[in-house]
């Protein structure tokens, strides 16, 4: 990067993992505000929440926790095989990954056209006329999902570039810090997905 | 070179130019390069906060309209408060000194992720030029105050939403900083450099850093919410479609009040360098302040209600929050007393960074005492949005961490320099700075108990002579902070040269040649003595 850096390059496994899993703290803290926001304002209007949440499509929501439990599954495999030496399966792997994000962005997009269509969105004026505590609830969903649908979108093109890095074989089974640390990343997507899922969907 | 004196200074070190100029600098990933482009872009932005703060004292010299339009103040005072906080003081002494001096008092050749360094430096003037953008064009420069306190941040026409993005860029840049700094200090300490040797300026840079990667968090998505509330009318902080504005005040200090221990921990660390070198004695008490420093990061974590006590909030909560906030004056005092007890019996010599060490502790402790008065919900009431909590503000923040900065610069300059300002000037100029200051927070702290509001543009005739006594305390101050300024200045172009240990400090950046070298340990350093073994030998050279 510069010809002033005389310092050799030290790779140290610990300390990027020590470090990502720092990342991976202030991620949490980041998504924690909102579930702070939600806290609150369930105990405010239980009721409301619990209209709004029943009108959520349970079936999407459970095909799209299938889906990114998968990801998460086929990302750890990915990582055992890389592991073992057997490149070309952690690069397929990371592909099956990148497929899994990529089709619970298409779900999320098709479920969030259907409420958008039913004039279901951020201060839209059908909205407006219903209960405080329901409009509190998809100002929340919105935001939240919308927040976890980034970070998967993140996740999926992180996962895509570590794949040609395997491809090009500079991720391999002596370094491939990288695709642990992606994969970690991955994992969290998936764990927070693990604590939407039941506050939003199965709320009843 | 052209400068006839470098000969004085044999090797430049890694100040040394490397060929492409600008360009080895602004991509350097060496972490004292990029810790002193911290501290180039850093007072930049101090003078520029301070231009804007002595502009406000100006227009309180007198009530009504003095020099700027009402519109005008409420931009001044917001932006003097979002430099200050996210441009100086958050970044000041960790940015600059921790990056400077963290990798060598542990004995190490860099942070752990130099590249992630850089991009916070990136990152930190990404979010400067944002800020500084805010200032033009648009609906004028933002005027909510730098808490952005909804309903009106949302609903001002100035470009407020410009500057909380910019705190949201400078956010992340913090974040970063923190990741690095925890993680090079497990994992790149020096053999021997066990917990128990590290430098306490070490400690509370540790300290610091977990709540760097903890709060900030919470900034980044409240902020969020704000932008989101305007572009989208979300609603989830607007009362009118079920949102709660006071929910912002929680989320918002749940990070800020735990960002001023980010701020004045660092300081308090610099301090605790200073006072065992100049008095010739090891630090009183190792473990008790470095465990006050992490017990500070806990216990400031979770006082943030003090901010909200006329906020509505349950007379429960004010209860517990105004406990919590006593709590933390306990650590906060150990370190107080730690360091006078550091000083009893020692060979005490006045040197510039002492006397700014040693003003920190007075000024800090003035500071620390008022807070009290604050922390008491009883007494909070009266004394809430008055001129009083800015004096304590001020106190503790410039007082404490303010002076611990000039104290800090004054300590390391021939470290990172390898010369050496004059000293008669560096103390004048202290005690220009240290009458200033007091003239002006102190009046500041009468004039808030006698009822004068903050942020007021305007007040009633009584409060005059007081507003002329801070107002001339303000320019007393600046004086001093100039003086200080142009006399390290005069110090970089020709003083004269430092040699390597010029205060006779046992930490590890005094084993090595000044300016410092290139590459900090061609060999691994093996350390076997503690930071502070004064009893050891050695003698200054």
């Amino acid at each position: 990067m510069n010809g002033h850096d005389p310092h050799p390059v030290h790779k140290d496994y610990a300390g990027a993992k020590l470090g990502m899993w720092l990342f991976l703290y202030t991620e949490i803290l980041l998504f924690g505000g909102l579930f702070v926001l939600y806290s609150v304002y369930l105990a405010r209007y239980p009721g409301e929440f619990a209209v709004a949440s029943g009108e959520l499509n349970i079936v999407l929501g459970t095909i799209n926790t299938v889906i990114l439990l998968t990801g998460s599954l086929l990302v750890a495999i990915s990582v055992s095989a890389i592991q073992r030496g057997n490149a070309k399966l952690a690069q397929w792997m990371l592909w099956g990954g990148v497929l899994s994000g990529v089709l619970f962005l298409v779900n999320k997009y098709i479920e969030w056209s259907t409420e958008i269509h039913h004039g279901i969105y951020p201060n839209s004026p059908i909205l407006l006329e219903r209960a405080h505590g329901e409009i509190v609830f998809f100002g929340l969903y919105f935001v939240t999902l919308g927040l976890h649908g980034l970070h998967v979108l993140i996740g999926s093109i992180l996962l895509a570039i570590v794949a040609v890095w395997v491809r090009n074989g500079s991720i391999h089974r002596d370094d491939y810090v990288f695709l642990e640390n992606s994969g970690l990343y991955w994992h969290l997507v998936d764990l927070i997905w693990i604590f939407i899922f039941p506050l939003y969907y199965l709320l009843l | 070179m052209s400068d006839p004196i470098a000969s004085a200074v044999p090797d430049r070190g890694f100040l040394t130019p490397t060929g492409n100029g600008l360009l080895d600098w602004i991509f350097s990933t060496d972490h004292k390069r990029i810790g002193l482009l911290y501290m180039y872009a850093v007072l930049t932005f101090f003078l520029v906060g301070v231009a804007l703060g002595v502009t406000i004292r100006l227009e309180l010299i007198a009530p009504g309209r003095t020099i700027v339009s009402a519109q005008t103040y409420n931009a001044l005072f917001t932006l003097h408060g979002v430099i200050m906080i996210f441009l100086f003081i958050i970044p000041g002494i960790p940015a600059i000194f921790g990056n400077l001096f963290l990798p060598i008092q542990i004995g190490a050749n860099d942070v752990a992720f130099p590249r992630l360094n850089l991009l916070s430096w990136w990152l930190y003037i990404g979010g400067a030029a944002i800020a500084l953008s805010s200032l033009f064009g648009g609906g004028g420069p933002p005027d909510t105050g730098w808490t952005f306190y909804v309903p009106f941040s949302v609903k001002t026409t100035t470009n407020a939403p410009l500057a909380v993005f910019a705190a949201f860029v400078l956010g992340f840049s913090s974040i970063l900083t923190g990741v690095n700094f925890i993680t090079t200090v497990h994992r790149l300490r020096a053999d021997g450099m066990t917990w128990g040797r590290l430098p306490l300026f070490i400690w509370s840079l540790y300290s610091t850093a977990w709540v760097q990667v903890l709060a900030t968090p919470i900034l980044a998505i409240t902020l969020t919410l704000v932008l989101l509330e305007r572009l989208l009318g979300v609603g989830l902080l607007d009362p009118t479609k079920g949102g709660d504005p006071v929910m912002f005040q929680h989320l918002f200090w749940i990070y800020s009040h735990p960002a001023v221990y980010i701020m004045i921990l660092p300081g308090m660390g610099v301090v605790t360098e200073i006072i065992p070198v100049f008095a010739r004695k090891p630090v009183f008490g190792y473990w008790a302040i470095a465990f006050s420093s992490i017990a500070i990061a806990a216990a400031g974590s979770l006082v943030w209600g003090h901010h909200m006590f006329v906020s509505g909030m349950s007379d429960m909560a004010v209860l517990v929050f105004s406990l919590l906030t006593f709590i933390v004056a306990i650590p906060s005092a150990v370190k107080v007393f730690n360091w006078v007890a550091t000083l009893y019996k020692g060979s005490v010599s006045l040197d510039p960074p002492m006397l700014f060490a040693l003003s920190f502790i007075f000024l800090f402790s003035l500071g620390g005492l008022t807070g009290l008065v604050l922390g008491s919900a009883a007494t909070d009431v009266h004394v809430h949005d008055t001129d009083f909590v800015v004096g304590h503000f001020h106190y503790v923040m410039f007082g404490g961490t303010g002076f611990a900065f000039f104290g800090a610069m004054h300590y390391w300059f021939p470290k990172i320099f390898g010369r050496l300002y004059n000293k008669k000037v560096a103390t004048f100029a202290w005690g220009l700075m240290f009458a200033g200051f007091n003239i002006l927070y102190f009046t500041m702290m009468i004039l808030g108990l006698r009822g004068m509001p903050r942020r007021y543009y305007d007040y009633l005739p009584e409060y005059t002579n007081l507003n002329v006594v801070a107002t001339v305390g303000s320019w007393i101050l600046v004086a001093g902070m100039l003086l200080a300024f142009i006399n390290l200045l005069r110090g970089v172009r020709s003083g004269p040269p430092a040699g390597n240990n010029p205060w006779g400090g046992r930490t590890l950046e005094w084993t090595l040649s000044s300016p410092l070298p290139a590459e900090n340990f061609p060999t691994p350093p093996v350390i076997d003595h503690g930071p502070y073994d004064f009893d050891a030998g050695e003698s200054p050279s």
